[in-house]
């Protein structure tokens, strides 16, 4: 589905990773309305963020609507090495989903 | 040949039926992944919300619980906050914002080689604290910070 909506940098450092991650996507809370209409637009936001290294799920992030629009994560993890293989995959409320893999430099 | 274009007909039907099926809600994402704790996420109280995601609403303050977070936010809707944890075994880190209309943030549940740093940004509809809760070993410990919000990121 949405093309490439995650962008990954991954970088491995005496075996130590730092994975960053920023994905677009509007994370509509539901309160907001449009200001033409005055009607609400419907809540649209991630609410579970998954990343995977070498089979074992290294980041099982669950998400609220605060979390802001074109969200960012940041996290790190030790065992990893250069060439290594990343996969980060989200999905929202509506159902929709994408995943991406990333190469560690 | 015509025999091909029968199993193609059939195939892009049995796609579509499956694509209803998931927009109908019959196959949601979280019947797939792990239970996304609706109840912790909807919760209006930040003890409500921490007892249901954490499984615990007693925390202790702990000075190995860092919170980064901007002392005054001008945007409230991107505020950065990262959490470093420096106790051992850090199973999961929370961000619970007390004045939002859901207090918490987000739950971060970290797998074994995972170090406790992480980095996201929020959004934060006034003024509040900002309070980043480690569990650890069955234990919560959390690191508050108040943050001044200019203007709010939550609707309007």
């Amino acid at each position: 589905m949405a093309n490439e909506s995650i962008k990954v940098r991954a970088k491995v450092k005496d075996g130590e990773a730092t994975i960053k991650c920023l994905i677009s996507h509007p994370m509509e809370t539901g309160l907001r309305k449009d200001k033409k209409t005055g009607k609400l637009i419907p809540a649209e936001f991630i609410q579970e963020v998954v990343c995977e290294h070498g089979g074992k799920t290294v980041m099982n992030a669950q998400w609220n609507a605060t979390i802001s629009k074109n969200p960012f994560l940041s996290f790190e993890f030790t065992g990893a090495k250069s060439g290594d293989m990343i996969k980060v995959s989200w999905v929202d409320n509506t159902g929709k989903s994408d995943s991406t893999e990333a190469k560690m430099s | 040949m015509n025999q091909n274009r029968r199993v193609l007909l059939k195939g892009t039907f049995a796609a579509g039926a499956t694509g209803i099926a998931i927009s109908a809600g019959l196959l949601t994402p979280k019947a797939v992944l792990a239970a996304w704790p609706k109840a912790a996420f909807e919760a209006k109280d930040a003890n409500a919300a921490l007892e249901a995601s954490l499984g615990s609403s007693t925390t202790t303050e702990s000075a190995d619980v860092k919170l980064k977070a901007p002392d005054i936010a001008e945007n409230g809707a991107v505020v950065p906050i990262t959490v470093t944890s420096d106790i051992a075994n850090t199973e999961a880190i929370s961000i619970v914002v007390k004045e939002n209309g859901t207090p918490l943030a987000a739950t971060f549940n970290l797998g074994a080689t995972t170090k406790g740093v992480v980095s996201t940004r929020i959004k934060m509809g006034k003024t509040s604290d900002v309070t980043a809760v480690v569990k650890a070993g069955g234990k919560l410990y959390s690191a508050s910070k108040n943050v001044k919000v200019t203007i709010g990121g939550c609707g309007g």
